[in-house]
């Protein structure tokens, strides 16, 4: 039976995963504040326009995979195991093209953005920073969420329980930081 | 897959574009003030655990049946004193671990400054969180839709867009 909670109740469960992803926040925080990514911000006009997209972009993508692939799990016809399953393979495959696709998306908006507020802008630098950073997200994003659902699974954890917090902890700290990777990258080639 | 999730992240990304046309109008303040730049992202992911946790619990009451749009039911109003309290106590520990490491990272703003952005704009948010879930979850509803599918994705991006607005809004107050 459902029992009514008082707030004090919801407070008490709900304190401890803010309090985790508020400390990966601050991380990620502290990357953005960071001399160097500071640095970064100041030499490639658009990089503050597309930052909100770019990381609301990782939730949107890797939650519905988690969220795939716990239903997956639940129902049976996903085994928690890494063999070339083709359901596991087209569900990893997409949620690789929704981000590869959607992160070149973004570069060329903010572009548009920065073009008609200021009309300055790069456009090739700022396609080659989404790319470099969506693709690097991809792959470590793609194989945590997969292993560590996988994992928790086999050892009795609802996958639907973790998978929230993991992509947003993981998507804020890594999403900023390979960012910055990415401005270092683009800017030596370019 | 792809083809029904392109579209959707395409147009919310768009959307995210307002909240980065603020950034990038503030550029030189966050960029001399890098406690500043940590408040964005921790605003952004607070407002919305709080807004998934909000819509959640009020689409569970929703099935059960114990939802009902109005300031008198018990379910409501411990579910938005959760959220209240829960926002208030997190955007003070934010206040004060972005002044820390502002300072750290080489900034100049007193913690009184830090602490009043963090919890005036927190606190803004977390009601703003609090009256769009009941708004998405009754609407939801009455359209026919199920709120533990729509609700979560609309509440996130407008608190996303909405926490970097009441940030900037309450920053140029204080500063």
């Amino acid at each position: 039976m459902y029992e009514r909670e008082s707030a004090w109740d919801v407070y008490r469960q709900a304190l401890p995963v803010i309090i985790v992803s508020l400390v990966a926040g601050l991380f990620a925080g502290t990357i953005l504040g960071s001399e160097a990514m500071r640095d970064g911000i100041e030499s490639v006009p658009g990089i503050l326009i597309l930052l909100p997209a770019f990381l609301a972009t990782r939730g949107g993508v890797y939650g519905s995979l988690g969220a795939r692939l716990s239903s997956g799990l639940h129902q049976g016809i996903i085994e928690p195991r890494f063999t070339l399953d083709r359901r596991l393979f087209n569900a990893v495959i997409a949620s690789f093209i929704n981000g590869m696709v959607v992160s070149v998306f973004i570069a060329i908006v903010a572009f548009l953005v920065l073009w008609i507020g200021a009309g300055g802008g790069n456009l090739l630098q700022l396609i080659g920073i989404m790319v470099v950073s969506g693709l690097l997200s991809a792959i470590l994003m793609l194989s945590a969420l997969v292993t560590v659902v996988f994992v928790g699974y086999r050892r009795g954890l609802d996958p639907d329980n973790i998978v929230g917090p993991l992509v947003t902890t993981l998507g804020d700290v890594f999403g900023v930081a390979f960012l910055l990777v990415a401005i270092y990258l683009v800017g030596l080639v370019l | 897959m792809v083809m029904t999730m392109v579209p959707l992240l395409a147009a919310l990304s768009i959307l995210q574009m307002v909240s980065g046309s603020v950034l990038e109008a503030f550029e030189q303040v966050l960029l001399t003030n890098p406690a500043l730049l940590i408040l964005v992202p921790v605003q952004i992911g607070t407002a919305g655990n709080l807004g998934s946790i909000m819509c959640s619990r009020l689409s569970t009451q929703l099935h059960l049946g114990t939802f009902e749009l109005a300031l008198d039911n018990p379910e409501v109003r411990s579910n938005s004193g959760a959220v209240l309290g829960l926002g208030i106590t997190v955007f003070a520990l934010v206040g004060i671990a972005a002044w820390a490491i502002g300072r750290a990272l080489g900034g100049t703003l007193s913690l009184v400054e830090v602490l009043t952005i963090s919890l005036v704009s927190g606190t803004l948010l977390a009601v703003f969180v609090i009256v769009v879930s009941l708004v998405a979850v009754s609407t939801s509803y009455r359209l026919g839709y199920n709120p533990d599918d729509t609700t979560i994705p609309v509440v996130t991006n407008v608190c996303d867009i909405t926490g970097v607005l009441i940030l900037f809004a309450v920053i140029s107050v204080v500063l």
